[in-house]
C-alpha cells in the first residue's frame, strides 16, 4: 500500500513536472544583461522597466531572464553564452561596453537574436542595435542651465569620451549658450558608467568650481544626493531615471528613458514572426526619450520656454545642432540653417567652438 | 561563558580542516539568506557548486572554471611567498593592470608584424610591467620605512588612471572610430592566446598559472629562500640572525608578485579580454588575496582554491539568471566565503573552553 501511494505520488509529480517543463518550453525566453544593477534608479532601472513591461505585456506566453552587474569585457562573453544556452531566444545587452562580445557571441548562435544598446555593430544577420536620441534631452536641459545659472558655470559629468557622451555635452552647451551668451562648461569625466562613490566625487569637484548646475551622463543619483548637500544653491537634472524622489531637492527635470515601447515591439515581433534585422535611433518624438516633469524652482516663462523646445523637436521643427556651429578649433561644422547629419552626430569627437578644455586622448 | 585559549602550536588538523568547514558554513549562511530572499536554498546552492562542473552545459562551463581560476592562481601563487613572510602586497590589481599595458603595448607597437618572437617578448614585457609597478612600494619601504599595504594599495587606483588614459589615448585603436579601447589582439595573430583547442578554455595562462604553482611548491620545500621566506614569517628575529637581509626579501617577494600579476595581466589582455579597454580589470588581484589564504598560502592549495572561487564565479551568474538572484547576493556569498575563512581561522591557534560559573 505504501510502495503503491509512494510510486503514485512519484508519478504524479513527475508527470507535474513534465507539464511544467512543456509549458516552459513553450514560453519564449526574453533576456536581458545588465551594466549595473537594478537599483541604481537610473540606466539600468530604465531597462528593467522595459524588460518589466515586456513581461507584463506577453504574460503567459513570454519569460524573462536577467543578469545584473555584468563587467564589459571577457564575463560579459560567458554570461552571454550562458544565457543562449540556458535557452534565450533574444537576448539585450545594455551597455556600449557590450559590442564585441554580443557579436561574438551571435556568431555562434545565429538561431538568438541579439539586441545592442548604443552600439553601432551589426556584424552578424542576428544582430540588431537600438539607442535613444538622449541629445534631445540635452537640449532641453542645457536651455535650463541657462537661464537657471547665477555664476554663468554649468556642468556635465562625462562618464567616457565616446561621441555618445560628446554628443550630449555639445547639445547641452549650446542651448545653454543660445539663451546665455555668457555661460561655460565644465566637465569631468569619472569614467565609469556606475560608481556612486565616483560620480559624487565628480559632482563636488564641478561644486568646488563655483558650477551651479549639474547634468550627469552616469547611471545613479549620486550626483543629486551631492547637489542636494548644498540647500538649494546647486541643482541637477534626473538622469536614465525620472529620479522624482529629488523633487523637493536639487533635480528641476529630468531626461527619462523609455525603452519599454522598443523592448515590447521587438519581443512581439519575434512571437508573430515579424522580427527582423534593424538599427533604431528613436528621440523625442518616438517616445524613447522623455522629459519629466519641471518643478516649481524653475520659473514660469523658462518653464513653457523649454516645454516649447521639447514640442518643436517632437514635431520636427527644431533640431538641437542647427547651424551655423564651429567646432572648438574655429573650423566650420555646419552652415547657418544646416541640421547635423547623423552619422556626424554619432562618430562625434570635438567639442563646439565656446567649450574650454580636451577631449582625454 | 567561553574563552580562547591560545594553543602551544597551531593545530594541524583546524590548519587543513578550516578551508572545508568555512565552505560549509558558508553554504549553510548563504542558504539561508537565499531562502529569505525567495528561492530555494538547495537549488541555488547547487547550481552554483555542481552545474558548473557536471550540469547540462558544463563542456562549456568546464573551460570557463579555467578561465577564471588561471588568473587567481598565478596572482595569488605570487602573493602568497609575500604573505607568508610578513609582506602585504594588495596591490596585485594594479600589477595586473601595468603588466597588461606594458605587454600589450610592446604587441601594439611592433603591429601589424607577423613574427615568432613577438609574443615571448610581450610575456616579459608584461611581467616586467607588473614587477616594475611593485618595486615602487618595495623601494619605499626599504629605503623609507613606508607600509607596503597603503603604498600598493594606493598604486592600483594610479594604474586604473594609467589604464584609462591607455584606452582613450595612447593605446587607442587608431581605426577604432574615436571610441575608447586597443586593438582586439584575437585578430592580431602573432599577439595573441587564443585557446588551444576550442572551447577548452586553456590558454598560456592556465599553463603558466599550474607551471607557477609547482615552482612555488619546490622553491617553498626544496630551496634556501623558500626556508628564508618561511622562517621570517614564522619568527623574524631568528631569521635575523640566520643571515636574512629583510629588505632582500621585500624586493623579492613584491618583485615575483608583481611579475606573476603582470603575466597574468598580460595573458587575459591577449586572451579572453583581447583588449586594453577602460574596465579591463574586473578584481582578480584584489580576489586572489582571498584566494590565497583560503589555499592556505600552499601552492597546491591555492590551485583547488583558485577552482572553487571560479566556482563561485561562474555558477553565482548562472544562478543569478536562472533564478533571478541580484548580483549583490552572489557577492555577499563570496564574501561570506573570506569571512568564514578567517573566522574559523581562529581555531588554528586557539581553542575555546568552555568555563561553568562556579568552577573557578
Amino acid at each position: 500500500m505504501l510502495r503503491r501511494t509512494l510510486l503514485t505520488t512519484a508519478a504524479l509529480a513527475l508527470g507535474v513536472l513534465g507539464a511544467g517543463m512543456a509549458q516552459a518550453q513553450e514560453k519564449l525566453k526574453a533576456c536581458f544583461v545588465y551594466v549595473g544593477p537594478i537599483g541604481d534608479g537610473g540606466w539600468t532601472y530604465q531597462h528593467h522597466q522595459g524588460a518589466l513591461a515586456v513581461q507584463e505585456k506577453y504574460g503567459d506566453k513570454v519569460e524573462i531572464q536577467w543578469q545584473e552587474s555584468v563587467p564589459e569585457g571577457a564575463d560579459a562573453e560567458r554570461v552571454l553564452t550562458q544565457m543562449a544556452l540556458g535557452g534565450c531566444k533574444i537576448i539585450f545587452t545594455t551597455s556600449f561596453g557590450y559590442m564585441d562580445a554580443t557579436n561574438a557571441v551571435a556568431a555562434k548562435f545565429p538561431d538568438v537574436k541579439f539586441e545592442h544598446a548604443t552600439g553601432f555593430k551589426r556584424d552578424q544577420p542576428n544582430v540588431s542595435t537600438y539607442n535613444a536620441r538622449f541629445y534631445e534631452g540635452r537640449a532641453v536641459e542645457g536651455l535650463i542651465a541657462g537661464r537657471m545659472t547665477k555664476s554663468n558655470k554649468i556642468g556635465y559629468i562625462g562618464s567616457f569620451p565616446i561621441p555618445e557622451v560628446v554628443m550630449g555635452i555639445n547639445a547641452y552647451y549650446l542651448n545653454a549658450k543660445k539663451v546665455n551668451p555668457n555661460v561655460e562648461v565644465s566637465v569631468v569625466w569619472a569614467f565609469t558608467w556606475f560608481d556612486p562613490a565616483k560620480e559624487a566625487d565628480a559632482a563636488k569637484a564641478l561644486i568646488d568650481q563655483g558650477v551651479d548646475v549639474i547634468a550627469s551622463h552616469t547611471d545613479s543619483t549620486a550626483p543629486l544626493a551631492e547637489a542636494a548637500k548644498t540647500n538649494g544653491a546647486v541643482i541637477g537634472f534626473g538622469q536614465a531615471s525620472d529620479m522624482a524622489e529629488y523633487t523637493d531637492g536639487p533635480r528641476v527635470t529630468s531626461i527619462i528613458d523609455n525603452w519599454a515601447p522598443y523592448y515590447v515591439e521587438r519581443v512581439g515581433a519575434l512571437l508573430d514572426g515579424t522580427y527582423e534585422q534593424k538599427d533604431t535611433w528613436a528621440g523625442i518624438a518616438g517616445g524613447e526619450v522623455l522629459i519629466g516633469d519641471i518643478t516649481e524652482k524653475v520659473p514660469a516663462e523658462v518653464k513653457a520656454e523649454a516645454e516649447k523646445m521639447r514640442d518643436d523637436i517632437a514635431a520636427g521643427t527644431f533640431h538641437p545642432f542647427t547651424g551655423p556651429i564651429n567646432k572648438q578649433d574655429g573650423s566650420p561644422w555646419l552652415a547657418e540653417g544646416a541640421t547635423a547629419p547623423d552619422g556626424d552626430l554619432l562618430g562625434m569627437n570635438f567639442y563646439v567652438e565656446g567649450i574650454k578644455g580636451d577631449i582625454p586622448k | 561563558m567561553f574563552i580562547l585559549e591560545k594553543r602551544p602550536t597551531p593545530s594541524r588538523f583546524w590548519l587543513y580542516a578550516t578551508p572545508v568547514v568555512a565552505v560549509l558554513l558558508t553554504m549553510i549562511a548563504g542558504g539561508l539568506l537565499f531562502a529569505l530572499l525567495g528561492t530555494n536554498p538547495f537549488a541555488v546552492i547547487k547550481t552554483i557548486f555542481w552545474d558548473p562542473i557536471f550540469g547540462e552545459f558544463a563542456f562549456y562551463l568546464r573551460g570557463q572554471l579555467l578561465v577564471k581560476a588561471g588568473p587567481l592562481i598565478l596572482i595569488a601563487i605570487g602573493l602568497s611567498l609575500g604573505f607568508r613572510a610578513g609582506i602585504w602586497n594588495i596591490g596585485a590589481e594594479g600589477q595586473y593592470i601595468m603588466g597588461a599595458i606594458v605587454g600589450a603595448g610592446v604587441g601594439l607597437a611592433v603591429y601589424p608584424t607577423e613574427s615568432r618572437l613577438i609574443y615571448p617578448v610581450m610575456v616579459i614585457a608584461g611581467a616586467l610591467g607588473g614587477w616594475a609597478w611593485a618595486m615602487i612600494p618595495a623601494i619605499l619601504k626599504t629605503k623609507f620605512n613606508t607600509n607596503e599595504i597603503l603604498v600598493s594599495l594606493m598604486l592600483v587606483y594610479v594604474a586604473q588612471t594609467i589604464l584609462a588614459k591607455a584606452s582613450t589615448g595612447f593605446l587607442r585603436n587608431p581605426e577604432g572610430a574615436g571610441f575608447p579601447g586597443s586593438r582586439n589582439f584575437s585578430s592580431y595573430k602573432a599577439a595573441s592566446n587564443p585557446e588551444f583547442f576550442a572551447g577548452s578554455g586553456l590558454h598560456w595562462g592556465g599553463i603558466a598559472a599550474l607551471v607557477a604553482a609547482g615552482l612555488a611548491y619546490v622553491l617553498l620545500q626544496r630551496h634556501i629562500v623558500g626556508f628564508q621566506i618561511k622562517l621570517t614569517g614564522q619568527a623574524p628575529r631568528a631569521a635575523k640572525f640566520h643571515g636574512v637581509s629583510p629588505n632582500r626579501l621585500v624586493m623579492l617577494c613584491m618583485g615575483l608578485s608583481g611579475a606573476l600579476a603582470g603575466l597574468a595581466g598580460l595573458f587575459e589582455v591577449t586572451g579572453p579580454a583581447g583588449q586594453i579597454s577602460i574596465d579591463f580589470n574586473v578584481g582578480y588581484g584584489f580576489t586572489a588575496i582571498i584566494v590565497a589564504f583560503l589555499g592556505r598560502l600552499n601552492p597546491i592549495g591555492i590551485v583547488l582554491a583558485g577552482f572553487l572561487m571560479a566556482l563561485t564565479y561562474v555558477g553565482g551568474e548562472m544562478a543569478a539568471t536562472n533564478m533571478g538572484l541580484p548580483a549583490a547576493a552572489i557577492q555577499v556569498f563570496q564574501g561570506m566565503l573570506l569571512f568564514f575563512l578567517l573566522g574559523v581561522d581562529v581555531l588554528t591557534n586557539y581553542r575555546i573552553r568552555l568555563l561553568f560559573r562556579g568552577t573557578r
